[in-house]
């Protein structure tokens, strides 16, 4: 995962409250093989209308979205917050997320900033007014800035710590390298083996 | 205080452990099959990541894998992809697959233990619930997410929570004609499909000890259905004598050690368990289940039950549900209920004394002309079993279709589904709706059961014939 500190970009205004997984994207989606590749599948249900704000060219290339409250709740698919990475957005402001949504932005390395409902009116009308105005989302302050605008966010300690870090799961066990090391041995030698086959045949 | 079996196992594979975290779990086998690796693989790719431990890895093609016209490409272009996805991410990654058309491709559960890799006091995972099949052998196994897998792949590792601990005493001679697969269906209707939930079982008694490993691997495969973290069973001289000789079994020196080893992994005498549950085998019957979920079971004997007769709320309201998809009526015997289907197979019955008792059943009969039965062995090994036994022959001079071996008709993600409003007596382990096919209707049965059911064309068992 890679570090996270500080991002600036566009931002897209979701004004959608309850934008669950499903919306983000239907599971005819999700029979993919990668972890890539979903952007297509991201708000599919809306994407035909020309009018849908991700369709306006005025928030073309944006990397921060600005959704309703109770965004990401429902199925706990993974795929969700692949599709908002893959699409290209780096951090998703909101008043409030669904739990699981969050706990697995954290760990793919999506920065969800929870602000106020207050703000993210105010993150609204701005946006809307200024749309290529560069907004900036400083995680080790945990603030959010912009042309004449300053809000500060929450995040959990241990999740800013393990983005400010690139620290994913996998990222964090391998701090521990050292242990399964030592582990592996003393692993008695009559553990199985899967290599080399001991059967005629494998391809 | 002493310790329960799989609180040693526990213990044998902390890597390390820490105040409020969760315990970090060494891994000694990671089975892999395609529906739920690619993605796991595909982060490894991103992250550029190796597997760490390809000779702890074994990947094999058992859900999308059709079970007629092997040799020709996978028609169906999601399971073919699936399928290719693996067979590249095997082979860039160095982990060893068995294929299909492989003498060792077969349903992932069913391989592990056929090639000796299972044993006891091993951990084993898989992207797949019902790891909880290897227990049998006194493993800890349990099924994992994707993300796992990855994790598991790039550490072999895993940071687990320390489970609850529950004893499930099994005992008495069970009367003839009952499996285990009667034992465990009966269970889970006693405890509910939540019943296990957040638990370790360990299964205990007279009734395990004589049991068969193919009859524990039954019981332990079923554990998730009540919603247990994993299960288990002491090793013991029916382990031992099933393991040696296995081609991953440990030889010589290797083997007494390992024997040593394996006779320490049982429940200390002053152990206590979080829970402990008791069952008298002595008074099962063949079990059957009438609804949609596989704690929804009666005798064979009896009748499907009223929804009225269920005390709690939910209860009643899911008996009401499942009789309305079930199509069935409050009080109807179940020997009355007449099947389109008979699927033999899955990694709960799919091995190959599961065939041996399906087949006693058919020699010299023929199924009813009403009646499609599917025999799916568990793996292409079991499948080579049965034809030197002649058993193939018996199933297909009964009329019954013998396929290839996958897990086919248990999950219906490759051609074997039921068709809507189609009804099954299957003995795999999940009654869900559509599981078997949109629409269709599902029994859980042992496999004698089925043999007979297939006969009769409504649900019997081997005495009715
Ligand atoms: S046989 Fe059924 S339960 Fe077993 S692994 Fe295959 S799909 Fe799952």
């Amino acid at each position: 995962m890679e570090k996270f500190s500080t991002h600036t970009g566009t931002a897209l205004p979701l004004r959608r409250s309850n934008v669950d997984t499903d919306q983000i994207i239907p599971a005819v989606y999700l029979k993919r093989v990668t972890k890539t590749g979903f952007e297509d599948g991201l708000f599919a249900a809306w994407r035909n209308d020309p009018d849908f704000v991700l369709n306006r060219p005025a928030f073309a290339g944006a990397t921060i979205l600005i959704p309703g409250p109770d965004f990401g709740t429902g199925s706990s698919r993974e795929h969700a917050v692949w599709a908002l990475q893959n699409y290209g957005f780096r951090v998703v402001i909101g008043s409030r997320f669904g739990d699981i949504f969050r706990g697995n932005s954290g760990k793919a390395g999506l920065l969800i900033a929870v602000v106020d409902q207050k703000i993210i009116e105010e993150l609204w009308e701005f946006v809307e007014a200024n749309p290529s105005s560069p907004i900036t989302v400083d995680l080790a302050e945990r603030r959010i800035s912009a042309d004449g605008f300053e809000a500060s966010f929450e995040i959990d300690d241990y999740t800013r710590w393990r983005l400010l870090e690139g620290l994913d799961d996998i990222g964090l066990t391998l701090r521990q390298v050292d242990l399964i090391d030592e582990f592996e041995t003393g692993r008695p030698s009559f553990k199985p083996k899967t290599l080399p086959a001991k059967v005629e045949s494998p391809l | 205080m002493g310790k329960t079996l799989s609180e040693k196992v526990w213990q044998d594979h902390v890597v390390r452990s820490a105040d409020s975290e969760p315990d970090l779990l060494y891994i000694d086998l990671h089975l892999v099959h395609e529906v739920t690796s690619p993605q796991a693989f595909d982060g490894l790719r991103q992250a550029g990541r190796p597997v760490r431990r390809p000779d702890l890895t074994l990947a094999t093609e058992d859900h999308n894998t059709p079970t007629l016209n092997i040799d020709q490409p996978i028609a169906d272009p999601v399971s073919r992809i699936q399928v290719d996805t693996l067979r590249a991410n095997a082979a860039e990654f160095g982990v060893r697959i068995h294929s299909l058309g492989d003498v060792d491709q077969g349903v992932v559960h069913i391989i592990g233990p056929q090639l000796g890799l299972t044993q006891p006091g091993m951990t084993v995972v898989c992207g797949d619930s019902h790891t909880s099949t290897h227990g049998a052998f006194g493993a800890l196994a349990f099924g994992i997410g994707t993300s796992e897998v990855e994790h598991v792949l790039a550490t072999q590792t895993l940071p687990q929570a320390r489970p609850k601990t529950m004893a499930v005493n099994i005992n008495g001679e069970p009367p003839v004609g009952v499996t285990a697969k009667d034992v465990v269906l009966a269970l889970i209707t006693k405890v509910g499909t939540g019943g296990g939930q957040g638990y370790v079982v360990e299964y205990r008694g007279s009734t395990i000890e004589s049991l068969s490993m193919e009859g524990r691997m039954t019981i332990c495969n079923m554990s998730i259905e009540w919603g247990a973290k994993a299960g288990l069973i002491a090793p013991d001289r029916t382990t031992f004598d099933y393991l040696k000789g296995r081609p991953h079994a440990p030889q010589g020196e290797d083997w007494d050690a390992a024997v040593e080893y394996w006779t320490t992994l049982k429940t200390d005498p002053d152990a206590t368990f979080d829970v402990e549950v008791d069952l008298d085998a002595t008074e099962l019957t063949p079990f059957v289940t009438w609804g949609t979920n596989p704690g929804q079971g009666v005798s064979l004997g009896g009748r499907v039950p009223d929804p009225e007769e269920f005390i709690a709320e939910a209860d009643r309201t899911a008996a009401q549900k499942a009789l309305e998809y079930m199509a069935l009526q409050p009080g109807q015997a179940m020997r009355d209920i007449a099947v389109d289907t008979v699927f033999l197979g899955s990694c709960t019955n799919g091995r190959i004394e599961d065939l041996r008792i399906a087949a006693e059943v058919l020699r010299g009969r023929h199924i009813a002309d009403s009646v499609r039965m599917l025999v799916v062995p568990g793996s292409a090994r079991v499948r080579l079993q049965a034809e030197s036994e002649g058993l193939d022959v018996i199933f297909k001079e009964a009329g019954a279709e013998w396929r290839a071996a996958g897990c086919s008709m248990c999950l219906g993600m490759n051609p074997d589904q039921l068709a809507p409003g189609e009804r099954a007596a299957s003995t795999s382990n999940r009654n869900f709706e559509g599981r078997q096919g949109k629409g269709g209707r599902t029994h859980l049965v042992s496999p004698p059961v089925a043999a007979a059911t297939a006969v009769v064309g409504k649900l019997s068992a081997p005495a009715d014939l």
